[in-house]
């Protein structure tokens, strides 16, 4: 039997379709602000903390890169109601994809900021700076202009990871690809259909960080352009 | 009928945990056998190999798990074949697998110095031989530490497949929570299960890239 491919049924989805990316892209974005800042935090604590800060950071760490994200996202949105904490499934998603990236963003930035060599650190305070200005201006932004590739690939993980949230029903984009799959019984097309999207997603943001980037770290920008090899 | 969670649940969460281990061995073998073949496609010397290796990673990492898991569990439908949840899950985290190690142990084979190359050829040896003798003895030895970081991921993302109905380890947390009605007990018991997987492989991972890196 040879089946025949037919994507028409999808036309009239396309719509419902559009929405679930946005949502996708949505979720993704507050996911990465909220993560990074976690990661900051997480990283900066992580290396200049007291020991019981430092545990506390490496035991958040590591119980978040040794669980599945699905599991998380259980714990969060089954679990605190049964604890009296009311979350509804928006936020859960939200919480558990923060949480989640919160603790591989402190472990990347963790890795740059250590890799910030110990004169760059005396010079600046050799020339006066403040602690908190010496670490913004001495270790932070050269840490993340060092990890930013990391920290980018890793955004764009949690975009594609994001679709485990259509098991709690938020409609982003596989929630509503298994919704017009039920409607339509197109499946192979809505799937594949939806797999060119996240492939376009993920070359979208890949693409929105490489620019960023190049705004952000402006003296990476200058080598890259001018033809000055490192 | 709602009962107490209890040491006997304990027991089943360990019994489901076979499957997630099956599962992930199945991934790992049967990806690492695919991966191979990858990262020798994305090395060769003929363009379009490459070219088409390329996009298979570019596909395949661009796409989520849960999405590829839906392909190969529904796919096959429209050939008339209706796969088990344990094929399609295994077929699944195979090509996930493949797509991931094929990148790393490109990255691993290019590592090897082009001198390597060149020394191996000057001794009138084929490009299989270069290979075979030369190359991927040293290419294994940058390869081991990814390899075994990146089996986390691999474990922990058999979690999905409790979607299509794998009663693995997720799947039977759900379940003993639907009889007993404590989540967040559950849940947590469940993602200690996966902790206590996955955290030997990650400190052995770490371990293993400080060793390698404390030769240089």
């Amino acid at each position: 039997m040879v089946y025949q491919m037919d994507f028409s049924p999808l036309l009239t989805q396309l719509e419902r379709i559009a929405q679930g990316a946005v949502l996708t892209l949505e979720l993704s974005f507050v996911a990465i602000a909220m993560g990074t800042l976690l990661g900051t935090a997480g990283a900066i604590a992580a290396t200049y903390g007291n020991a019981a800060v430092k545990r506390f950071i490496s035991m958040y760490v590591e119980s978040i890169r040794n669980t599945p994200f699905l599991v998380q996202l259980f714990v969060i949105f089954f679990g605190l109601p049964s604890l009296g904490v009311q979350v509804d499934a928006l936020s859960a998603a939200l919480l558990a994809m923060s949480v989640n990236l919160g603790a591989y963003a402190t472990e990347i930035i963790r890795s740059g900021v250590q890799s910030i060599h110990r004169t760059q650190i005396e010079a600046a305070s050799a020339l006066a700076m403040t602690r908190w200005q010496m670490i913004r201006h001495v270790v932070l932004v050269p840490a993340f202009e060092k990890v930013y590739p990391a920290l980018a690939s890793q955004f764009t993980l949690m975009m594609l990871t994001s679709s485990v949230i259509s098991t709690i029903g938020v409609e982003e984009l596989t929630s509503v690809a298994s919704q017009i799959d039920s409607l339509t019984f197109r499946t192979f097309e809505t799937y594949i259909l939806v797999m060119a999207i996240y492939v376009g997603l993920s070359l979208l943001l890949r693409a929105v960080f490489f620019g960023i980037g190049l705004v952000i770290f402006r003296r990476k920008r200058r080598v890259e352009f001018s033809g000055v090899t490192r | 009928m709602i009962t107490e969670f209890g040491w006997q649940h304990l027991v089943t969460l360990l019994l489901a945990a076979r499957w997630t281990i099956l599962v992930s061995a199945m991934a790992f073998a049967f990806g690492g056998v695919a991966g191979f073949v990858v990262a020798l496609g994305r090395t060769a010397r003929s363009a379009p190999l490459r070219w088409l290796t390329a996009g298979y990673i570019q596909i395949i990492q661009g796409t989520p798990v849960l999405i590829v898991l839906f392909l190969s569990y529904y796919g096959f439908s429209i050939v008339g074949l209706k796969l088990s949840p344990l094929f399609a899950a295994a077929l699944a985290m195979t090509i996930y697998a493949s797509a991931y190690l094929g990148e790393i142990w490109r990255g691993c084979i290019q590592a090897v110095p082009t001198g390597q190359w060149e020394a191996s050829s000057s001794l009138a040896m084929n490009r299989w031989q270069q290979l075979r003798h030369v190359v991927l003895p040293q290419a294994l030895r940058l390869a081991v530490p990814p390899t075994v970081g990146f089996s986390v991921q691999i474990v922990k993302n058999t979690s999905i497949t409790s979607i299509i109905g794998l009663v693995e380890l997720t799947r039977a947390g759900q379940l003993i929570n639907n009889a007993v009605f404590q989540p967040f007990q559950v849940f947590i018991l469940v993602a200690f299960v996966y902790f206590v997987l996955c955290f030997p492989l990650s400190v052995t991972a770490k371990r293993l890239e400080r060793r390698l890196h404390a030769h240089h």
